[in-house]
């Protein structure tokens, strides 16, 4: 059987659980944030998927995905910055630690 | 070939995704950081497999490079040796394994009933040149947001990582 769309848009789903169940189940906020980087790099899968079948030969889908790239590089060095202040105001990078906000 | 090459880059993609969140060996977020770099580069096996090469050699360079030397530089600094003591709580494991499995219903079911079948000819190749000719434009003006984005993320980490945070 031919490799075909769906045979990519199967393991793109699959990895994007696999990040949503990691962001879910652990508890250190690294290891999240890593959990994060894996949907990320499953959307742009799917994307790049898209693209390549697309009928009308285009390559907007990797377009998207390298902006989508630059767009979560970003989004890491800031999210770190953030947990290097976090952790340097209360000693923690673990979710259950971070209890200020609840009622 | 190419289906062997797919089948392969998939199962390593999939495996190497498990372990980044859940290792049997070690809990420590190291091996996280190592696997997801493994993962990256199996996926970027997989953009070379859909003529996406300007793609893969990015994802190589930016995340499996970039990021995740920022990834291991934090985890370094940070010293988290308590992470190995905690116990992984039931309650969120089946919570998790609820709703992702539900997410998971939906998104297949919704594949099986796509019309994907109509396409299936593979045309568009990735290469520098026609993705640079789209970039400069076409997608001009996102591609110049897109470095003023960067500029306000470089400003905002030197301001984040002061010694004194207001």
């Amino acid at each position: 059987m031919n490799v075909g769309l769906e045979h990519y848009l199967v393991v793109s789903v699959l990895l994007f659980c696999l990040g949503l169940l990691g962001v879910i189940v652990r508890r250190n906020l690294l290891v999240i944030y890593m959990s994060l980087e894996l949907m990320l790099n499953a959307a742009n899968l799917a994307l790049v998927a898209f693209s390549r079948f697309s009928d009308t030969n285009s390559l907007d889908g990797q377009v998207f995905v390298f902006f989508i790239i630059t767009v979560a590089a970003a989004e890491v060095s800031v999210g770190l910055a953030l947990i290097v202040a976090l952790y340097r105001r209360r000693q923690t990078a673990h979710v259950e630690d971070l209890t200020t906000l609840k009622l | 070939m190419q289906d062997a090459l797919f089948y392969t880059f998939a199962f390593l993609t999939l495996v190497f995704g498990f372990l980044v969140i859940a290792n049997p060996f070690s809990r420590s977020p190291v091996t996280s950081a190592m696997f997801l770099v493994l993962t990256i580069v199996s996926l970027a096996g997989l953009f070379v497999l859909l003529h996406a090469f300007f793609l893969a050699a990015v994802q190589v360079l930016v995340y499996a490079g970039a990021v995740m030397v920022l990834f291991l530089f934090v985890i370094m600094m940070l010293d988290l040796k308590e992470e190995e003591r905690r116990k992984i709580k039931t309650l969120g494991v089946v919570g998790g394994l609820i709703s992702t499995g539900a997410i998971l219903a939906i998104f297949l079911s919704s594949l099986l009933k796509a019309p994907l079948g109509a396409s299936q000819s593979p045309a568009a190749e990735g290469g520098t040149v026609p993705l640079a000719k789209l970039l400069f434009t076409q997608y001009l003006l996102p591609f110049e947001i897109v470095s003023v984005l960067l500029l306000v993320a470089i400003v905002g980490v030197v301001l984040l990582s002061k010694k004194d945070l207001k």
